[in-house]
């Protein structure tokens, strides 16, 4: 039984002339100590899937379809009280911006005290000693002393650090992180990135990493989501998907990086941009783009199309696979 | 002009205005007293202004649902013999003029110095922010209250009475630009800030069309949303002056004045000599510091909801 | 009066020793400090740009990568003039410009536009397209006829790839890329030959940040320029760049052709850098480790900058500032431990 189940997830946002839907038709499962990717632009609803998978969508946007089971459980059935001891607890989730996380005016200690005995009933004493072997563990040099300093006082990739070892703090089996490296420098980046594999993989716990750069995919997860205007459009093993995108999207975005052009050539660049999520074409969201594009692809939504562990949402893909 | 009709017509100002009744009732309450007041001399049944309309024998009878009520004056007449309908609109005009003009002045002077404050900096901005320190340490009123009594001691009560609503203008005007230069400056720092700031600098424009062509434009929304508090504001500066007699003339009487003149009669069973004006008064201010509440809420992002 | 003095005609703009810092306490109170039972002025400044010396030449792309709060930024600001530099000079065609006063600057101003990083805050909100654009041409040719100004400004729109037909339009009806077009079309209107582009990609979305990137590199082409180019991205340094100088906490580490940098990094901080580049084929991350942190550009280290962090570091490097050495092809490197060969 997979850790994580996300059943055809989807999320509307009431605007002003009608309903916008921000995530639709979001389906995928995650095993224990598997890490998995979600690649995607501003706007592709990446960031949106993690908050709808704890429940957490900001209002006026609301879940509208769909249900997440955590160890066979739904979570939207489940009281408060429940979610509660799951959410922080059982799955924890990184933000991109560490201040989300950090309170700015208590200490790093009070803060990892507070999150452990909101959790579970322990002294103090017991409280302060986890808190300082977390801190070890995410490689913060002299932790005892950082637990008197407030969040101000360390630097960017400190702080993330510290969020990380907050995350960490009541065992959990999944994290969610969403763009945990996106404000940080290259060199940080790295070394986060690295810590942040190493954990999952000691622990066995599941990674869930939401993230643009495909770069940081390919190195940290097993298996790639990519989406497009709020849907999965192409799922997979990572490498696979790296060395032989499908769907036209995938195939564009990888081909974009310049590392795969000579230099001082042309970029390979897909034409046009993402619609916005109130204005996405009819059929194939990204028919206007693609250049494959049939008529049926201006008229049908594309299904799935399941192939050798791969999953992709493309009507030229699929018609290929029969000719094939 | 069609294209920024256009731009209006789909903008989220006008679709919030449209969904809160609030807005809506207040703008309406307005527009409706600011017509009326200024159509008064069409409108208003006789002349406050004129002698010839007033008849002293007149004078003090109750609204017309009383028992003594006279059927050519509806809300009633004053201790003068005027017609309280009329006069309260003549009252109402005069208020709101000097509120408008009033701020009118205010805005010029602390828009200007506000831009060079924030602007340019250091010691133009500690000079002119630190003025405005000390001229905001004294209230509006006390201000007024002695630069008009000065007035009237020297000039005498004619001249004065003549002048008062160029002097309350000046007064009000004058004593509360820190208000505005203070605005100004916050959001001329925010602004200055900006990439497209430093694109024109790069292009080489001179500094005086930096500011008014491209920061103050850009500062529009705030000193709006204090224009309309202060325009109630000045209302209410000049109804206590007229209130304790510094404002405008009992025989051009302002909703202050009104109010002042009625003051004395409430106790001897007068009472709607004053209750009318000051209810008028209350409308005014409240509809359009409501307004302005309404419009801070849609004007600033970061109360952005919705 | 200007020092200014003849150089080989390629070199487009030389930058000579360039500092620049920021002072943070500015009043005299708050300078004023008790230290051990006296009162003493200190005035504590953050030092964005130590020293810093290079060359653009004619046709060149000179990129500049460093980390967040490396000075890359103030130095492209410092060379536009936006800020006055606190030492050092800037030469324009071998003349002087940093102490220009604004009328003599506006002939450079012409010659030299800026491309910025944020493309929401970039463009004035309350013009329309048209108003942006034609204001610099305006500005700078007052005598232009209005068919002239109107045939121009088609001619950028078209060469930056958005439609002509929307120049009546205002900056929030645009897309992120779109409107780094239109900034990119604004600082072309008076056909410049230097631009300097502050991250102009960084704030974009991958696919779009492709397109845009096309977009310098055919302007590049077709108009002559030369670009200083300010990114962290070392990928799309990699592919834009002709030159490469690298900064870390205000001062250049190395400095080189681009293939010669990304091909034999000598630097420990180049090599560290280049190798934390997430890369598609790779399948875990495979960076070099620093040690310690990135010191804050107020309280600088002593000798070299990097010798906190460096694993080559020596008595030499915690005491000396290194200077820059040639150790190829005009590639320049500032390190010791380079120039005693300890590293290869």
């Amino acid at each position: 039984m997979a850790l994580l189940e996300v059943r055809n997830l989807e999320v509307r946002f009431p605007l002003r002339g009608g309903e916008l839907t921000a995530l639709r038709d979001l389906s995928f499962s995650l095993n224990q100590g598997e890490r998995l990717g979600i690649v995607g632009e501003s706007g592709a609803g990446k960031s949106v899937a993690a908050f709808a998978i704890l429940n957490l969508v900001s209002r006026p946007g609301y879940i509208s379809a769909g249900s997440v089971l955590f160890e066979g459980r739904d979570l939207a059935s489940l009281a408060p009280e429940q979610l509660r001891s799951i959410r922080g607890n059982r799955i924890a989730m990184i933000f991109q911006d560490p201040m989300m996380t950090l309170n700015p005016v208590l200490t790093i200690g009070t803060q990892m005290v507070e999150c452990l005995q909101a959790h579970r009933e322990i002294s103090d004493k017991e409280a302060r000693e986890i808190a300082v072997s977390k801190l070890r563990s995410v490689s913060i040099p002299a932790p005892a002393a950082r637990m008197d300093q407030y969040p101000h006082e360390l630097s960017g990739g400190m702080r993330q650090r510290v969020v990380i070892a907050i995350a960490l703090l009541t065992e959990p089996s999944v994290i969610i992180a969403d763009e945990p490296t996106t404000a940080l420098d290259v060199t940080i980046q790295a070394e986060i990135m690295e810590l942040l594999l190493e954990l999952c993989e000691n622990n066995n716990v599941a990674l869930l990493l939401i993230t643009h750069d495909l770069g940081v995919v390919s190195q940290v997860t097993q298996r790639t989501i990519v989406m497009y205007a709020g849907r999965i459009v192409e799922e997979g093993a990572t490498r696979s998907i790296i060395d032989n995108p499908w769907h036209p999207y995938t195939h564009g975005l990888i081909d974009a990086l310049p590392e795969r052009t000579h230099r001082g050539q042309r970029l390979n660049q897909i034409p046009g941009m993402m619609p916005s999520l109130s204005a996405i074409p009819e059929g194939c969201a990204f028919h206007p783009r693609c250049e494959h594009m049939t008529e049926l692809c201006q008229t049908q939504i594309p299904g799935y199309t399941l192939r050798d562990e791969r999953r992709v949402a493309c009507h030229w893909v699929e018609k290929q696979g029969e000719s094939r | 002009m069609t294209r920024y009709w256009q731009l209006f017509r789909d903008s989220a100002f006008l679709y919030r205005f449209k969904r809160d009744k609030v807005a809506i009732v207040s703008f309406a309450v307005l527009v409706i007293l600011v017509m009326l007041s200024f159509c008064a001399p069409l409108i208003a049944p006789f002349d406050p202004y004129d002698p010839t309309q007033i008849d002293i024998m007149d004078s003090d009878i109750p609204p017309v649902w009383q028992a003594e009520g006279d059927p050519r004056f509806r809300l009633g007449t004053d201790a003068q013999g005027r017609d309280m309908l009329s006069t309260m609109l003549y009252g109402t005009r005069i208020s709101i003029i000097i509120g408008l003009f009033a701020v009118l002045l205010q805005s010029l002077l602390g828009i200007a110095l506000g831009l060079v404050a924030g602007y340019f900096g250091g010691r133009i901005d500690s000079f002119l922010m630190r003025l405005a320190d000390i001229q905001l340490s004294f209230s509006t009123l006390m201000v007024a209250i002695v630069v008009l009594a000065v007035f009237q001691a020297s000039f005498g009560t004619e001249l004065y009475n003549e002048l008062a609503i160029f002097m309350l203008i000046m007064v009000i005007g004058i004593a509360e630009w820190p208000q505005y230069a203070r605005t100004v400056r916050a959001s001329v720092l925010a602004e200055k800030k900006k990439e497209y700031v430093d694109a024109v600098r790069v292009i080489g424009l001179h500094p005086r069309r930096i500011m008014f062509r491209h920061i103050l434009p850009n500062t529009l929304s705030p000193i709006l949303v204090i224009s309309t508090v202060q325009v109630a504001n000045a209302i209410m500066s000049e109804a206590a002056l007229s209130f304790l007699g510094l404002g405008m003339p009992v025989n051009k009487p302002s909703l202050g004045s009104l109010i002042n003149s009625g003051f004395e009669y409430i106790l001897s069973g007068s009472w709607w000599i004053t209750t009318f004006p000051a209810l008028l008064l209350v409308v005014l201010v409240l509809v359009i510091n409501l307004l302005g509440d309404w419009m801070r809420d849609v004007l600033n992002p970061k109360l952005y909801k919705d | 009066m200007n020092a200014d003095r003849p150089e080989s005609p390629q070199v487009l703009l030389r930058v000579e020793n360039l500092s620049k810092e920021f002072p943070l306490t500015s009043g005299l109170l708050e300078q004023l400090r008790f230290e051990r039972g006296r009162l003493v002025r200190r005035q504590e400044s953050v030092r964005a740009v130590n020293g810093v010396t290079l060359e653009v030449n004619r046709g060149d792309a000179l990129c500049v990568v460093g980390e967040s709060g490396c000075g890359k930024s103030t130095l492209a600001r410092v060379v536009m003039g936006l800020i006055k530099p606190s030492r050092g000079s800037i030469y324009y065609e071998g003349k002087r410009i940093d102490d220009l006063p604004t009328e003599k600057l506006l002939t450079y101003r012409r010659k030299m536009q800026m491309i910025f990083q944020n493309p929401y805050a970039s463009l004035n909100p309350r013009m329309t397209v048209k108003q942006t654009l034609e204001e610099p041409m305006r500005f700078h040719n007052p005598d232009i006829s209005r068919e002239e100004l109107t045939h121009k400004i088609i001619e950028v729109m078209e060469s930056v790839g958005v439609d002509p037909g929307w120049n009546q339009r205002f900056p929030h009806e645009f897309s992120g890329g779109q409107r780094q077009r239109i900034s990119i079309a604004r600082a072309l209107m008076v056909d410049p030959e230097f631009i300097v582009a502050d991250e102009p990609i960084s704030a974009l979305d991958v696919s779009i940040q492709a397109q845009v990137l096309n977009l310098l590199m055919e302007a590049r082409k077709q108009r002559a320029l030369t670009y200083l180019f300010i990114t962290h991205d070392l990928s799309v340094v990699q592919h834009f760049g002709t030159r490469v100088a690298v900064m870390y906490l205000g001062a250049l580490c190395e400095s080189a052709k681009t293939e010669d940098l990304f091909g034999d990094p000598r630097h420990p901080y180049t090599q560290a850098l280049l190798s934390a580049i997430p890369r598609l084929d790779q399948s875990r991350p495979t960076h070099i480790k620093l040690l310690g942190e990135v010191p804050t550009p107020i309280n600088l280290p002593s000798g070299c900058y990097f010798h906190n962090r460096c694993q080559y570091a020596t008595d030499r490097c915690r005491r000396e500032t290194p200077n820059p050495i040639l150790t190829g092809d005009s590639h320049w490197v500032a390190c010791h431990a380079v120039e005693e060969g300890r590293i290869k």
